[in-house]
């Protein structure tokens, strides 16, 4: 092709990428500002007065950060490739594991590594057992699929409290990254420095991850997820599909295990728990599974609930149950599908049609969930007691339950919220239809 | 790609409400981080500690708190997730808390006290004390101690110590069961070394672990100790592990005695039930008992106030130890800097509450207080969660008569 | 003799207590194809219903009314909740019952408190039944082994002699053929699903006091109920039966047996030391690792043969 190929091509399609960075930070701009924006987060909670950072908010930034890339793993499997796994936790906590040792063994001098390689030894422990347990695994798909990786992540969870020398039995191995490895000759003991690692590391990981859906083999995953029987007629193997698919997601998972031996310098079985599998389904579906970003959306959505609604209120599983029912019923696609729905009225133009029929819902919404909260805080607080404080509080108001008003209000915000929920949501839903029969009118649907 | 920015700006807006809730810090009182599972299977814990705990502020409050200011209690549920319990510790220190405290979960307490030595190295201006309420793992004040970490319950060495002495006369034949991680394991390593010392004539003819919170049935191990032949069962388990076997040895009507170091918490009193009458044995920093045995008043009157107003037993009463040595030695330290309280704290001596005798040993920073052994039985003053059995004092092991040696070097930091 | 005997009683009291649990989650699994989460939360709340019951009226009152409840609670859930989210897909519905199981467990927290609740055995079954070598057998036992079997007698009777249960029976293995024959298939769905929570309530009922009645109980019980109905295989109940049993009796046995791979090692002339590699793996005794055991085999049962032990379908 000629260097003037690019007039001579047809309006719209860009055939060779001019060169220069000018032009690549245009096409990623996106990329770009977000990895910007990352490292500027944490300055929002600097404290000015001592010159102090959070170490409250790098740290639970830095959880955001790996446990994204967990989770986007996971989305690997169960969004990419339809294999739904119980137990990919595992796949994290021995990438952990095995990163804490390979930090112990640089520490005492049996071997060399830079620190900012070290989760790439979690990669390929993650790599090495993926490849161990996906060989047994992916010998089926679906229901069956789902149990083995049940099977698999109860047995790694109780080797991890029972076997004293890689496990560390129920203490877990402790480790140490301030270790004077570095390439860029810093020594990682302020927070700040392990954050900056972190989001290097996850940007990583998620454009690696993100090109990955863009091989063949990710698409082939993709078909085979959505019609098992005719991606066998293409001529691919899918039992090696589904093998190589896990594979490569237990090598991500596994750097954010490494991820988190760094930033906690403690691995303990909790990381090949149950718990954490779940975290990771939690976060993948109510973010969105089946796209790419919805995991990192629902990524932020759990680890605040777990770590920050769990400081104000100990019923925050109630309310995890609850927003995952009320997803799975109404938007099945998470919120990243919530989104996407948008997305045809938004290229109409119409989307500010929107704006006062949502605040028109939400108004009566927030007022229904508050009454919710209300009730279920009450209720908690008399059965179980105080979590927070020693008096029932709502902001700096303290109420009394013993007292039927505060049950009044909680049921009467919930059931009148409710009703008045239901007829405004008739109307939205006109208005809704309307504006989707107009973009498919115009023929702008997809 | 709107998906991303919206990702990054939902980011921004629900992390700046969890910061903004945080407490804005006020000098006004001296502040004790709290980190145990507040939710989740062992919620039971961390909420019971938490009533008990906030009780006895109260009280030392009433009594002035320390340098005019009063103590707060600031809960942080750590769903029995070490992360979750250093992200409370992060929080901990960005409002300068002088203190940390944790008491269920010795995988907890060793990340815990791990991160609070590399914390105060790295971060002088914002050091905290760890105050280990009840994590029992030995190498904590052994080979991983610490100058900052303060333990206040007796290690599991000096419990199975307690448990080699209750061990009466009679009994030769002993069988050994526990859960299969490093506190069971533990437990079976120092019971086994305590009968070696202190009772040669002891014959240990089963030893066994079992893996943890999986086994649903006992019957085929209480079968297995009727075959050995042994007396009497020593065990360190405890929640479920340690309810369901009760039960099936007392379903089973095997002649045995059970010697148990949690049966006394909450919920035990309810498993073993009226038929575990006299058969029971738990070991204990305290019981509502106590107090009347030994003709304490006072001590009686404020544990029984307790009872009136919660369903479980006071059984972490032994908690007023712990603040009352945090008030004395701040007090002495004479202000809020975590260094000087915690060089007034060591070698500290106390009488406790119960008017015992009790330590704050310098070497290892491990509290030396009393012990007791109590039975479940009929016939008590203050009975155990509505069952109409309670726990009677059998023996009273001396803090002088717990001390043991310790392996502990620690570095401390020079005072400035 | 005796270790044997005992032994092999009480893995059938145990076995027979999975079977209860599994049998109505075979049921809803192999008609709907739901993975059912919120199973183990139904045992539960039969134990708590039961508890409550039993202290106002009465155990036998309980022995009913428990599990009415429960089976009342299911049909709900399948009207309002399943009907709805079935559309989405399985990995939907697994997670709606998953949310659900949270939620249970929160309530039942909120309702009960956290600490387990005093159920006892009724004061008329609490003695021992005999005494076989000097160790009690309760009554108790051998009354939960007697429900047992007679649930298991009924469920077979109601499948295959009522015309409801050929039904039924049908729409496990052909439901869209059952549809077009003109049979209400999704009244069909909703009675499987109250009746599998209602038998789950039962077995509530019968274990609650039998182990220790607290919310954590779903949490432990749920995933050994998994490995039972996946081993025993879809659409066939005996094969539930079969599989419940083996597990019991496994893992009963299997604290019997004080091997381990470096004794079997032994046997040919091997020995283990602590200098061998992976020695702690070797030595690890029977006893230890009988509570992994059903996972093992379920790891390796799907492997070789997915469908279970006999299983009629995929999954």
């Amino acid at each position: 092709m000629s260097a003037d190929a690019t007039q001579r091509a047809p309006q719209g399609a860009e055939l060779v990428a001019a060169p220069g960075f000018a032009a690549f930070a245009r096409r990623h701009w996106l990329w770009l500002a977000a990895f910007v924006a990352a490292l500027l987060l944490p300055w929002l909670f600097f404290d000015w007065s001592t010159h102090r950072h959070s170490g409250f908010a790098l740290t639970m930034l830095s959880e955001i950060g790996l446990m994204s890339v967990f989770a986007l793993s996971f989305n690997m499997q169960m969004g990419q490739a339809g294999l739904l796994s119980f137990g990919h936790a595992i796949l994290f906590g021995l990438g952990g594991y095995v990163t804490a040792h390979t930090l112990n063994a640089i520490k005492a001098g049996t071997m060399w590594l830079p620190v900012e390689l070290v989760p790439l030894a979690g990669g390929l422990g993650g790599l090495v057992f993926g490849a161990m347990f996906g060989y047994v695994a992916t010998k089926q798909r679906a229901t069956a699929f789902a149990m083995i990786t049940m099977g698999l992540g109860e047995l790694v969870a109780a080797c991890a409290l029972m076997f004293m020398g890689f496990f560390g039995g129920e203490g877990g191995i402790s480790t140490d990254r301030v270790i004077g490895t570095s390439v860029l000759g810093v020594s990682y003991s302020s927070s700040w420095e392990v954050y900056c690692l972190v989001v290097a590391w996850t940007a990583i990981a998620i454009v690696a991850m993100r090109l990955q859906t863009q091989t063949p083999l990710g698409r082939m995953a993709n078909a085979a997820r959505d019609n098992f029987e005719r991606a066998q007629f293409v001529g691919y193997d899918p039992r090696m599909v589904r093998f190589y698919q896990f594979t490569l997601s237990g090598f991500f998972a596994g750097i954010g295990g490494g991820l988190y031996a760094i930033v906690y310098e403690i691995v303990t079985f909790d990381t090949v728990a149950a718990s954490k599998s779940a975290t990771a389904l939690l976060a993948a579906y109510i973010g969105g599974a089946g796209g790419f970003f919805g995991p990192l959306l629902g990524t932020v959505v759990v680890v605040l609930l777990q770590s920050g609604v769990s400081l104000l209120s100990n019923a925050w599983l109630l309310y995890v149950g609850v927003l995952f029912i009320v997803m799975v019923m109404y938007a099945p696609g998470g919120l990243v599908g919530i989104i996407a729905q948008h997305a045809p009225i938004a290229r109409t133009g119409r989307l500010r049609e929107l704006v006062v029929p949502y605040l028109r819902i939400l108004v009566p919404g927030l007022i229904s969930v508050f009454g919710f909260v209300l009730l279920v805080e009450l209720a908690s607080f008399t059965t179980i007691g105080v979590a927070q404080g020693k008096a029932f509080k709502i902001g700096f108001h303290a109420v009394d339950p013993a007292t039927a008003f505060p049950w009044l209000l909680g049921a009467a915000a919930l059931i009148g919220g409710g009703l008045w929920l239901r007829l405004e949501a008739r109307g939205f839903r006109a208005r809704w239809d309307a504006l989707i029969a107009d973009a498919k009118a115009k023929g702008l649907m997809l | 790609m709107a998906m991303r920015i919206l990702a990054r700006v939902a980011g921004v807006v629900l992390s700046a409400c969890v910061a903004w809730a945080g407490p804005v810090m006020a000098e006004s009182t001296i502040k004790i981080a709290y980190t145990d599972p507040l939710s989740g299977p062992f919620a039971q814990v961390g909420d019971a500690n938490l009533k008990q705990m906030q009780y006895i502020l109260d009280y030392i409050n009433s009594k002035g708190g320390a340098l005019g200011k009063k103590f707060e209690l600031v809960p942080f549920d750590n769903k029995s997730q070490p992360s979750d319990a250093l992200i409370a510790l992060k929080s901990a220190t960005d409002q300068n808390m002088p203190f940390i405290m944790q008491c269920s979960g010795s995988n907890i307490a060793a990340a815990l006290i791990e991160a609070v030595d590399k914390h105060n190295s790295r971060n002088p201006e914002s050091r905290i004390i760890y105050v280990n309420c009840g994590a029992v793992a030995t190498e904590l004040t052994n080979e991983k101690c610490s100058f900052w970490h303060f333990r206040f319950d007796a290690h599991s060495a000096m419990k199975a110590e307690v448990m080699a002495r209750a061990l009466p006369k009679d009994t030769t034949k002993v069988y050994l069961l526990n859960q299969d991680y490093l506190f069971g394991q533990s437990v079976q390593r120092d019971v086994k070394a305590s009968l070696a010392k202190l009772r040669p004539d002891v014959q240990v003819v089963g030893d066994e672990l079992i893996p943890l919170g999986k086994i649903k049935d006992f019957a085929p191990y209480i079968t297995k100790i009727k075959a050995s032949g042994a007396q009497a069962l020593i065990t360190g388990n405890w929640g479920p592990d340690m309810n369901l076997l009760i039960k099936a040895g007392i379903d089973s009507g095997i002649d045995l005695r059970y010697y148990t170091m949690y049966a006394h918490l909450a919920g035990g009193a309810v498993a073993i039930g009226p038929g575990g009458d006299g058969k029971v044995r738990s070991i204990m920093a305290f019981n509502e008992n106590i107090a009347p045995e030994i003709g304490n008043a006072e001590a009686e009157a404020w544990t029984k106030a307790f009872r009136d107003k919660y369903p479980f037993d006071f059984y972490a009463a032994g908690f007023r130890t712990i603040f009352e040595y945090l008030q004395e030695a701040t007090n002495k330290a004479g202000s809020v800097d975590p260094v000087k309280i915690a060089f007034a704290l060591e070698g500290l001596k106390h009488k406790d509450f119960l008017g015992y005798d009790t330590v704050m040993r310098k070497d290892d920073h491990q509290l030396i207080s009393e012990y007791f052994v109590g039975t479940f039985k009929k016939g008590v003053k203050y009975d155990s969660e509505k069952t109409g059995l309670g726990w009677g004092t059998e023996t009273t092991v001396l803090a002088k008569d717990l001390e043991q040696a310790t392996t502990c070097k620690m570095t401390r930091p020079t005072v400035n | 003799m005796e270790v044997f005997l005992v032994s092999l009683l009480n893995g059938l009291v145990y076995g027979m207590l999975l079977f209860m649990l599994a049998s109505g989650l075979t049921l809803i699994l192999s008609m709907m194809g739901v993975l059912n989460f919120a199973h183990a939360s139904a045992y539960m709340l039969g134990a708590y219903f039961a508890y409550t019951i039993s202290q106002r009226i009465g155990f036998w009152p309980a022995l009913v009314l428990a599990p009415l409840l429960c089976g009342v609670i299911g049909a709900a859930i399948e009207m309002y909740g399943l009907r709805r989210v079935h559309r989405n897909g399985h990995i939907a519905e697994l997670l709606f019952t998953f949310g659900l199981a949270l939620i249970i467990e929160k309530v039942v927290q909120m309702t009960w408190g956290l600490i387990p609740v005093p159920y006892r055995i009724p004061a008329g079954l609490d003695f021992p039944l005999f005494t076989i070598y000097g160790t009690h057998f309760p009554a108790y036992r051998a009354f939960m082994l007697l429900i047992s079997a007679l649930m298991f007698g009924a469920i077979w009777l109601g499948l295959t002699r009522t015309r409801i249960g050929l039904v039924i029976q049908a729409a496990l293995h052909h439901p869209e053929m059952v549809g077009a024959l003109g049979h209400n298939v999704p009244r069909v769905f909703t009675t499987v699903f109250a009746a599998g929570t209602a038998l789950a309530g039962l077995a509530g009922v019968i274990g609650g006091n039998y182990q220790v009645t607290e919310p954590a109980m779903a949490f432990t019980m749920g995933p050994i109920v998994f490995v039972v109905v996946v081993f025993g295989g879809l659409g066939s109940l005996t094969g539930c039966f079969i599989a419940s049993l083996l597990m019991g009796l496994i893992q009963t046995f299997a604290v019997v047996f004080d091997y381990s791979l470096a004794d079997l090692l032994r046997w040919f002339g091997l020995t283990v030391t602590s200098a061998t590699p992976f020695h702690e793996v070797l030595t690890v005794p029977l006893p230890r690792i009988g509570a992994l055991l059903p996972y093992v085999l379920l790891v390796l049962i799907l492997v070789f043969k997915p469908r279970g032990l006999m299983g009629t379908r995929d999954t």
